[in-house]
């Protein structure tokens, strides 16, 4: 069975409702680069985001320390958010399915333009969520209105009044 | 590589009436009002200074300032990227001001284009005249012929410009022709829209990679609000040849941004606000906007009448004795009429031309003697508009041009609006019989 590339709003929106914390593997100290606009973010969205990057590790990023892998976070973690090539999100997947039970990994997400279905199968088979292709700030922002803000077509077409914390 | 239709992201696909209704305009979530609320405002308070720094940064997504976007424009960009089926739009002032938007996130001085023989007056003069003082060349093209498309590229060519539906009319692009010509080149094909609409027409499925609008015309549809957009398909990669460094490379205007990297396929839509409208300035008005959002919710009736309106008074024109030609792709005599069955299925638009056998004289007299037709320059109201097209709108261009872009001496161009049908053909029937009579 491949893993589907499809995802429904309500299933990203129950993802991003049930995650309150990502381990960011490949999360660069440089704030320019595309995991840094997504790991602050996140941040403001009020998720934990540690980065996992073995040549700066002990050092901070976005006031969180830098570890190697995923093993060596002191902390329980929800999701993985990898953001590596497709080709090196294998042996990302398979230490995290090895330490997912100690940690509380329930979800492996993929960046944009990261597939890899051979990974993604492994993970769904230890029981865990898998998301490839996509980046949890531009669906955060897609489901919660805020790509709108820019001009950008959400796909989106509801009458419900959506529910704000004031 | 990603095998679903990224805009559906696994949901259903709705269908254009839906979301010429719907699409980039929800609830407003904090007072419940159903219909879009006209922010008329300039400015937007920052949380704290860490999230100032974070907009300015585009790390997040919200609002600074409304040169830059608004609520009720940024709900008309989503609407109009949705309907032609892009990844995201930007509306600033004009349809002139979308053609200066689109054109300065890929130029550099230096920098040439193909631009079609057979364009808007105004674009002409715009993009062949006033673009020389950006040092930006435009080299005009018949772009009937695809191979003298090919024949015009040189390696400083950075876009293929044409207009899907040409103005004043009758003029069918070949989109798909084009838009190979465009792909092996490695440069986008910008298609103006603006006479077909997304409703008629769709240049993205043809391969199309920027939509421009002047919403002044169908759009708004009721002659209230100029206006215009941009919008991309997300699918041109604008950092793989090299060509375009103010989407693929550093922008020293934007603190060293590499805008492709940051944002892949939304690259074009951040750079034409982050950059665009922040420097050039020409930002759409919140209230044009809800005029505009307005038109556009009901896109679909309103083309389907001026269509069915537009070709019943075509042919009564073709069969006119003082009428010598009648340019519009719904008749079965245009050359252009099998393009327009490909392009525009659901009909070839209200905007078309005709030459009058009594030539400049005539054509003077015939707008002149309209009752019910509006004497004016602008196409796309629900009133039907006539014009003498060489004694105005064209009338910066030289014979040559003249005749290229379809506005010799005798000619007059109309836009059919939505009155009673039998009440238009009368009006241009008295008009024709008084231009007869003046010759
Ligand atoms: C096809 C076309 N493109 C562009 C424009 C320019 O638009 P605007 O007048 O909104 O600047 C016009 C206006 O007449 C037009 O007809």
């Amino acid at each position: 069975m491949t893993s589907s590339l499809t995802y429904s709003n309500a299933e990203l929106l129950a993802i991003l409702r049930d995650t309150r914390s990502v381990a960011m593997v490949g999360a660069s100290p440089k704030w320019n680069r595309p995991s840094s606009f997504a790991m602050k973010y996140l941040q403001e969205k009020g998720y934990r985001v540690i980065p996992i990057n073995p040549g700066h590790a002990g050092k901070e990023i976005l006031g969180e320390t830098v570890y190697a892998s995923l093993a060596d976070i002191p902390d329980s973690f929800d999701m993985v958010d990898i953001f590596r090539n497709s080709e090196a999100a294998g042996p990302i997947v398979d230490e995290a399915i090895a330490v997912a039970k100690e940690k509380g990994i329930k979800v492996i997400w993929m960046q944009l333009g990261v597939i890899n279905q051979a990974a993604a199968e492994r993970a769904e088979a230890a029981g865990l969520t898998v998301v490839m292709d996509r980046c949890p700030k531009i669906e955060f922002g897609r489901l919660h209105s805020e790509l709108s803000w820019g001009g950008f077509n959400s796909g989106i077409i509801s009458a419900k009044r959506r529910r704000v914390r004031l | 590589m990603t095998t679903d239709d990224p805009f559906k992201r696994g949901n259903r696909d709705f269908g254009f009436e839906t979301r010429m209704i719907h699409a980039g305009t929800q609830p407003e979530p904090v007072t419940g009002a159903r219909q879009t609320p006209i922010f008329q405002n300039t400015s937007y308070v920052f949380h704290d200074a860490d999230h100032a720094a974070s907009l300015f940064n585009l790390q997040t997504f919200g609002f600074i300032y409304s040169r830059l976007t608004n609520p009720t424009v940024a709900a008309l960009e989503e609407r109009l990227a949705n309907l032609e089926g892009g990844r995201g739009g930007t509306c600033c002032a004009s349809g002139h001001a979308a053609q200066i938007l689109a054109f300065f996130a890929l130029m550099e001085p230096g920098d040439r284009f193909i631009a079609s023989t057979r364009l808007y007056g105004g674009s002409i003069t715009q993009l062949g005249k006033t673009f020389k003082k950006f040092d930006w060349q435009a080299d005009f093209v018949d772009v009937d012929d695809p191979a003298a498309v090919r024949r015009a590229l040189t390696p400083k060519t950075k876009a293929i410009f044409v207009e899907s539906l040409a103005n004043p009319g009758g003029v069918v692009s070949d989109l798909e022709a084009l838009a190979a010509v465009a792909r092996e080149a490695e440069i986008p094909l910008i298609v103006d829209n603006t006479m077909a609409t997304p409703y008629l027409c769709r240049p993205f499925d043809w391969g199309a990679d920027i939509v421009v609008h002047s919403t002044t015309k169908f759009l708004s549809g009721n002659g209230t609000s100029v206006g215009g957009a941009v919008i991309d398909s997300g699918r041109f990669d604008w950092a793989a040849g090299g060509k375009f460094p103010g989407l693929g490379a550093p922008e020293p205007a934007y603190h060293g941004l590499n805008f492709q990297e940051t944002f892949g396929d939304m690259a074009f839509t951040m750079q034409a606000h982050a950059v665009g409208l922040r420097d050039l300035g020409a930002t759409m008005a919140p209230m044009n906007a809800f005029l505009t959002l307005l038109g556009t919710e009901t896109l679909s009736l309103r083309m389907e009448r001026h269509c069915a309106n537009a070709k019943q008074v075509a042919e009564f024109l073709e069969g006119h004795p003082q009428v010598a030609w009648v340019s519009c792709a719904a008749l079965a005599s245009s050359p252009y009429h099998a393009l327009a069955q490909k392009y525009l299925p659901l009909g070839a638009g209200s905007v078309f031309t005709l030459g009058l056998k009594g030539g400049y004289a005539a054509g003077v007299k015939m707008v002149e003697a309209c009752e019910l037709l509006s004497h004016l320059a602008n196409i796309g109201d629900v009133r039907s508009l006539i014009l003498h097209p060489a004694s105005t709108t064209h009338r910066q261009l030289n014979e040559a041009q003249l005749a290229a872009a379809g506005a010799g001496p005798e000619v007059v161009r109309l836009s059919i609006g939505l009155e009673t049908v039998d009440d238009i053909i009368a009006d241009l029937d008295q008009a024709l019989a008084a231009a007869a009579s003046a010759t």
